[in-house]
Formats: C-alpha cells, structure tokens, sequence
C-alpha cells in the first residue's frame, strides 16, 4: 500500500524514481481505496466488478447518500458534494443534474481506474477549495517495459435485480509507448428490498468506454492522452419523482510529463482537459405526475493545472496551478394538461460561468525517520457569471440588486504533524480553508428537493464558507496487528443551508414551502474512525471498521445527514488461491436527528455478506472467480444516508469472472 | 517545456476570453425612426386628408389599445405638425349607442409627426354591432373630421373586465403593459376608469389595483415580490410591479381598492377561492 502512496507522489514509470524510496517517505493520512487492476491486489478484492460507488462505500471515510440503485453521492467528513472536492486524475467535473443525480463518480467505471485517493479536509485542496476532503480518482495506466500485450474479459450477474455486466480491456505496451482500451457495459433491471419488495424505478444501463494512451518521447518526457465516454439511459431514483433518461459524459485529456534532470525536481506534469455532460431529467415513465416536466442540464469544463513535485534535503514538495472554466446550464419545462397551453419553462441553472484560478503549494517535511510536519497553502481567485439575461431577470425577481457577475478569492493553509516509533503513531493537525456557493446554492432557481418537499432558491449575495478543522490520529502498527484511531472537527462559519422562508409561494405542486439558501453562523462537524487489522495467522485475518459523525447548527439544532454509529467487521480466510470473508455491516439506530431540517430518525439495522474468491491458473492465462451472497439474511433495511428512506437491496448473489490472457 | 506551458496557457487564456466576449452585448444605437415598434392597420379619407392609424400589434383588439395617428394632406402628400387632434370611439348597437375610456390625443415629440392616446374597447364587435372612431382635427384654426368603422375582434385573453362595484358605481379595468412580458419582475401598467355615463369614461383617481399572478395550470402557485399597482399622478394610468417566474399561462388575478382600502370587486385568493372574479390574462 506504501507503494501505491509513492506512486503517487513520484510517478514511477522511471527507474531512477526508485531511488527516492531509499529517502525518507514522508506519511501520509490519506486513505487509498483500491479499485483497479494491479493484477498482485486484484484477488483480495472481494467483488472486482463492483460499481465505483460500492468501492467507495467500503472505505472508512467516505459514505454515499444513496437515491436508487445508481449514482451514489459521496459524503466525505459528514459532507457532501457542495463541501467536497471530487477530481478525476486531478481533472475537475461537474455534474450537470441539478437534484445531484450525477455526482461525477457515476460518469466513471471501475475498469478505467486504478484507485481513489481521499484525503481529509484541508489535505485535500490540491485540486481546488474544498471543506470536508477531496477523492481524486486514478487512472488506470500500464508501464512501460518489454513489448507485451494484454487481454482481459469481464463478466458479472447479479442476482437480486439480474444485473449483467460485461467488459473487456485492452493493454499494450513496450519501452516508449502504451495504450490502454476498456469498454464495460452494465445493464439492471428493479432491484428487491428484503422481504421480496420490489423497488420501482431502480433500473439503470450503463455504457463506459475509456481509451489511454502514451508516449515517451525522449527519456524523461512523456505525453498521454485519454478519452473517457460515458452514457446511462434508462436510469431510475426511486427515492426522487423523476428519472433520467440520458447522462452523458466526454471526459478528456492531453497530459504532458517531464521529469526534470534537475537533481531535486522530480516530476512536473501538466494537464488540460475539457469534459462536457449532457443529462436528461425526465417523468414520462412515472404513471402519475402533477404535471409532467423536463428537466436537462448541461455541464461543461474546460481547465489545466501544471503540477511540480520534488525533493530537496528533508523537504518533499509539491506545487500545483489549477484553473478551470465550468458552464452549467439547466432548465425546466412543465407541460400543461390543456395541451393548448403554452408550457412553462425556466432556467433553474441561469448559465452559470465559473472561472477559478488556484496555486497550491505543499512541503512535507520529513524531520528524521520519526517524525515530520506536511504544510500546505493555496490561494484562488473565483467568479461566477450569469450568462443568461432570461436567468439574470429571473433572479432578480427575488434579489433585485443582483448583478450578474460576483468575484471572490479563496484561501486555505493546513498543517499536520506525524510521528511513529517502535509501531506506535500519531499526529495531529490543523487548517483553515474556504468554498464559494455552488451553481446551486448561489443561482438555483426553484430547485425541489424531495426529501424535504421544499423549493430551494439560490443566494448570490452568500458569504464564503469557512471552515477552521483539527485533526488527530492515535495508532498501533506491527505486523500482526494495525489499529488506529482519527478524529477530524470541522468548525464551519457561513455554513450554507437552505432556510425556509414564510412569505415565499412553492412553485412545485404538493411542496411544503421556498427555502433559500442561507449561511447560519457557523456550524460544527466532529468525526471519529476507528480501523483494526489483526492477522491472526496465516490464514485468518479480523478487520473491524467504526465510524461515528457529530454535527450541530449555530442554534444547537442536529444537522442532517450525519453518520450514526456505522460498524464493519470482516473475517477473511486465505490458503493459497482461495479467499472467502465472511462480513457483518451495520449502523445503531440514528438517535441525533436534524429534524429542523426535514431529517426523520432512521432505525438501527445490520447485513451480513459472505464472499469466495478463487483463482485458476492456466497456461499464460488466469481466471479470478469471485461469488458472493450480500444482504445474506435479506434484511429489509433503510440507513440515515437513503434519500426518502428508500429501501437497500434484499439478499443478492453476485458471480464476478475475469478472464486474462 | 516553459514555452509548451506559456503556449497553453496563452490558449487557454485566449479561449477564456473569447467566450467572455462572445456574451458581452453589443450597444445598439437608438433608433431615430418615430415608426419603430409600431405597424400601420388602417386609413381614413377625406376630402383633403388621410388619416394613418397606427398600433404596436398592427391591428385592434378588445382592451386596452394604444394607437399613433399620422395625418397626411392630400394635396401635398406632407405630413400635418401643428394639428390639435381629438377622437370619438363610439359602440353601435342595436338597442343603442356608447363610447369607452379614452385619452386625449397629444403629440409624441414637437417636431415629428406621430399624435398619440389610448381607447379602451371594453367589448368587441359581434355580426350586428360595431365600433366606429370620429376623429377631428384642426388646422390653423380650419376644422377637419373623418369617421371610419374600427375592426376590434375579442381578445383571445382576458385584458379588460368591465363590473359594478360595492358603492354601486360601474368600473373597467384595463391591461396596458407589457406588450411581451418576461420572466422577470415586469413594470406593468393598468387603467382604472368609471362609467359616468354612456359617453364619459374619466380615470379614477387614488384607489389601488391588488394584483396576484397565479399559474392555475400548476398547482396555482403565485410569485413572489409583486407590487400592486397605483397612481403616479391623478389622471394617470396605475402602475405596479409583476414577477412571473416562468414563462406559461398566467392568471392575473385582481382586487379593486378605493381610497379608504375597501375592496370594490374581486377576492383574495385561498385554497378554496382559486380565482377573483376580476383578472388578467397573460400567455408568453
């Protein structure tokens, strides 16, 4: 795992990076949630072709707010997507559904990726301003070397909603040149709660093709390009009142790499990347609807960054200049029964252009083979453009005064401490960090939001929010035994929230009310983890997961979406080419409830999933069969995290085969 | 590789800015032609001139109309500066005869040749009844006048309601502005006028026009932030403020206020009160 870390920092497609290994390695807190293909991890992957979203789910920092069967949100810190900073490669996407139906985990696939990497809070502003964390999700990339090619085919069936995935992959490389091609297509029908309860509208097809691409132009320099196209159709939320009939992505990318004969610049890589999103929001397959309606969004994104990294006596660092230019558009038309009327459109994203410039800049000084104290600091000039005069007009029917463009500089600056001797380690940590509003909260225009039943209105005039954090870390690592505990407290001043105001008329039909977006004073968030591996001998191996979240308003109230008491414990067993875990998931009954804010109690539950994996090995090919039955006791379940309380799958039973030549 | 860098940077700043400027809007410089935004619908003949009518839908309709007048002498085929201008809309009908609010007749700009005013045509023709206009004129003190029926189909909305109030008194009131309203916080203008008689029609003066813009096609929701229309100056129209928040069916629902706040005609709208029996409507 340390590998996959220095991997990270220091590109390793050279030998001489290797050298770096033999100097201090500065520690890092962040987690590595591994998703690919590096063939020596892939049998301990218990369900290889399971979603992104499944993957992120098993790490300990991130949880999903889930509205169907497809396209998770990931929750970093207790924190969602306005809070958090998630990048492909480093490449910033935004989605374009204005309910959060497309966070851009879902424009992705497992096969097209190696890793995800999360960072907590301000260790996370690399790519941009972030409050909770960022996950920058990798690419897979072969390395170069002797001339060989490789095959791959996937194929999974799962049971419980007769979900067919198949895939197959492409690699080839030699001394200064490779390309990768993946394809992996996913097709679900409804998915059973327990107790035989079918979920209506939790359908979903998926469609993901990803080509790479590089080459090595003179010995230290490399160019690469990657496309990654994306389509779903056919997806249903059950937990929300429309579907989507299209979401589309265009992810690209040119990447320039030196590695600079300079005896202390290790890596210097520029990137510039446009991605483009088409998603279709539609109700024409619900029976009843008030009225029918449309509702598609655009987004765009253009940008680059030009990252450096180096070592310099003790000093690890690392500097990164990012820019990005996102246009999100998105509209509504609602049909009116009287098909003589004319239908009733608006803008609820008014064009918004956002322009963000940053610089980061980070040291990891590793003090001796102890200890050592990562510092980091980013600046950013931010603003938003109402490009539509139709939006701009619209919005100032409730802020007359606004204009349509509205600038801001963002700061952060963290730093963290980390010891460790004789396996014990802890560090500490502290940081400061700022967001602007998001396209919604700054310029959504009657936004329904179906867990609450209220119609959000944007807020130009928001402050930016603040966010002071501390961190801390207490552990135990030998080789039999890993134990560690993390705290993270996040004191967030202008903690943006939708607040209901009184004298505003719904515009959706059946909703409860107008909320505007509003910064309460501040806001605090305090997460604990605890992590446990005990290897008990050769063959058996114990892992317990904790995960406890805190949050509170300015007025002492319980915010919503904070993580009860959430456990994981899993018993593994290996003996040669065979693995089989045997694993308990569940969260106590949610008893903090940001009932101010629409939240219902959520009851405790636990699920038990069992796993087999085996591995055949032919002649220069190998077959990994995985089989698993999830939600073994088909339990019919809710968590805190379900949007509307919508029910999780019932018993499933997954066969997963990848076939390798 | 500073330069791959300056050159990538430089294209991207450069593709940043042409977008910005591809929004920016262009300034266009006010027309000068006094005939912009309105079409021409009808002309009236006499012995020595003609009489160009002009309105901004090039036609008539029921409601309110705002209508631009050019006088043309004959002989010379020049347009008349100095007329002093007035005007008789009067309803045939079979039993008898009526006029409607009117204004009078001003010049737009000293030196052009437009006259200006409104006629509110509270009903529209049918097969036996019609409106015909009287317009007389006068020119270096020689007087002119010409008559011509008007075509004023219904509207195919609601723009003006005509109805007797609680103090017994018969009122119309009447849509004016926008012609093409948006999604947007709209200035609108109404009018306000009394039934004197069966030829006098004058403005009422100091009460409030309650507006309340529903959307009866979608759950009949309301919008936020509208100002009700009132006087600027006695004799003027009411002026008010409307936000529609989508484009659609509107219902422009109505309460006519006097002076000491009592309600004339018209409901405020509830959950069981889905209309007032006074309103507007608007269709964009």
């Amino acid at each position: 795992m340390k590998n996959t870390i220095l991997l990270l920092l220091f590109s390793s497609f050279f030998s001489y990076a290797q050298e770096v290994k033999d100097s201090l390695v500065p520690k890092d807190l962040k987690e590595v949630i591994v998703i690919g293909k590096k063939t020596q991890i892939h049998e301990k992957l218990t369900k290889s072709l399971a979603s992104i979203d499944e993957f992120l789910d098993k790490g300990s920092k991130v949880d999903l707010v889930k509205r169907g069967a497809y396209a998770w949100e990931p929750i970093i810190n207790s924190m969602a997507t306005e809070r958090t900073l998630i990048t492909i490669d480093g490449m910033r996407i935004f989605g374009a559904c204005t309910d959060k139906m497309d966070p851009i985990t879902s424009y992705v696939e497992v096969s097209n990726l190696s890793e995800a990497t999360v960072n907590s809070g301000q260790q996370g502003s690399c790519f941009g301003s972030t409050i909770g964390g960022a996950i920058d999700l990798k690419r897979t990339q072969s390395k170069f070397g002797k001339p060989h090619w490789n095959f791959a085919l996937n194929t999974g069936f799962e049971s419980n909603n007769r979900q067919k995935i198949i895939g197959s992959s492409v690699n080839y490389a030699d001394s200064t040149y490779y390309f990768d091609a993946d394809v992996m297509f996913r097709e679900a029908d409804n998915y059973v709660a327990g107790n035989e309860k079918e979920i209506l509208y939790s359908q979903f097809r998926k469609l993901n093709l990803s080509v790479t691409s590089g080459f090595k132009f003179s010995p230290n320099k490399l160019l690469e390009a990657s496309v990654i196209y994306d389509k779903a159709t056919d997806v249903g939320y059950p937990a929300l009142p429309m579907d989507v009939s299209l979401a589309e992505a265009l992810i690209t990318s040119v990447k320039y790499v030196v590695l600079p004969k300079s005896p202390w610049l290790k890596n210097w890589e520029t990137k510039i990347y446009f991605n483009t999103i088409t998603h279709r929001m539609d109700d024409t397959t619900r029976p009843s609807v008030p009225i029918h309606m449309d509702m598609p969004g655009w987004s765009k994104t253009f940008g680059l960054y030009s990252k450096i990294s180096g070592v310099k006596n003790n000093h690890h660092f690392l500097a990164n200049l990012n820019s990005f230019y996102n246009q999100s558009v998105a509209e509504m038309t609602m049909y009116p029964t009287n098909p003589d009327e004319n239908s009733m459109f608006m803008y609820t994203w008014p064009d918004v252009r956002t322009f963000y410039t940053g610089l980061f800049a980070e040291d990891n000084w590793v003090f001796n083979c102890h200890s050592g104290l990562k510092m980091s600091v980013s600046v950013g000039s931010h603003s938003n453009e109402v490009a539509s005069d139709f939006g701009l007009q619209s919005l100032q029917i409730f802020y007359p005064e606004m204009q349509a463009q509205k600038s801001r500089f963002l700061k952060s600056i963290a730093a963290n401490y980390n010891y460790n001797k004789n396996g014990w380690v802890y560090g500490f940590g502290a940081g400061y960090g700022e967001r602007a509003p998001s396209v919604s909260e700054g310029y959504g225009f009657y936004l329904f939001n179906s867990s609450d039943r209220f119609d959000y209105v944007g807020n130009p005039n928001l402050k930016n929010e603040k966010s002071l954090e501390s961190n801390l870390f207490f552990g135990y690592q030998k080789e039999k035994i890993n134990a560690k505990i993390t705290t993270s407290y996040f004191h967030i001043n202008n903690y943006i929230i939708g607040t209901p105001e009184e004298t505003l008329v719904p515009m959706t039909i059946g909703a409860n009310g107008v909320k505007l977006y509003t910064a309460l004073n501040y806001a605090t968030i305090f997460n604990v983890d605890f992590n446990s591996e005990w290897i008990v001998n050769q063959h058996w191996k114990w892992n317990i997961n904790l995960l406890y979240s805190l949050g509170k308003d300015s007025n002492h109230d319980d915010l919503p979406l904070i993580n009860p008491l959430n456990y994981r414990t899993a018993f593994t067993f290996t003996q040669a080419r065979f693995n089989a875990t045997l694993e308990g998931v569940g969260n106590a009954a949610q008893t903090k409830i940001g009932s101010t804010y629409g939240e219902t109690k959520t009851a405790d539950f636990a699920v038990l999933n069992a796993h087999f994996g085996y591995k055949f090995v032919f002649s220069g090919s190998r077959l990994y069969t995985k089989i698993g039955v999830e939600n073994l006791l088909d339990a019919y379940y809710t968590t805190y995290s379900d949007w509307n309380k919508i029910p999780r799958m019932g018993r499933n039973i997954f066969l997963n085969l990848n076939y390798s030549f | 590789m500073k330069t791959l860098l300056n050159y990538t940077l430089a294209l991207f700043l450069l593709a940043s800015t042409t977008i910005f400027t591809a929004c920016s809007s262009d300034d266009d410089s006010t027309p000068t032609d006094e005939l912009a935004g309105i079409t021409k619908f009808k002309e009236i003949t006499n012995d020595s001139h003609t009489i160009e009518l002009y309105s901004h839908a090039g036609s008539l309709e029921q409601g309110f109309n705002e209508i631009s007048i050019r006088i043309k002498d004959n002989a010379t085929g020049d347009y008349v500066k100095n007329a002093e201008v007035s005007w008789m809309p009067i309803m045939h009908m079979a039993m008898m005869n009526h006029s409607c609010p009117k204004s009078e007749v001003e010049k737009v700009t000293a030196n052009g040749t437009l006259y200006e005013g409104y006629i509110v045509f509270q009903m529209a023709q049918n097969a036996t009844e019609y409106w015909d206009l009287k317009i007389d004129y006068t020119i270096n003190g020689t007087t002119y006048s010409a008559t011509s029926v008007l075509d004023v189909p219904a509207s195919a909305k609601r723009r003006v309601n005509t109805f007797t109030g609680t103090d017994g008194a018969k009122y119309i009131v009447a849509y004016a502005e926008p012609h093409h309203p948006k999604v947007a916080i709209n200035d609108v203008t109404f009018g306000v006028w009394k039934m004197q008689d069966m030829m006098n029609f004058p403005v009422v003066d100091g009460y409030t026009l309650k507006i309340d813009p529903r959307m009866p096609s979608m759950g009949n929701h309301s919008s936020p932030n509208n100002v009700d229309a009132t006087q600027k100056a006695n004799g003027g129209l009411y002026e008010g403020k409307l936000s529609l928040t989508m484009t659609g069916y509107w219902k422009i629902n109505l309460q006519l206020l006097n002076a000491e706040a009592t309600v004339l005609k018209g409901e405020a709208i509830t959950d069981t009160v889905l209309e007032s029996s006074i309103f507007f409507e608007l269709e964009f």
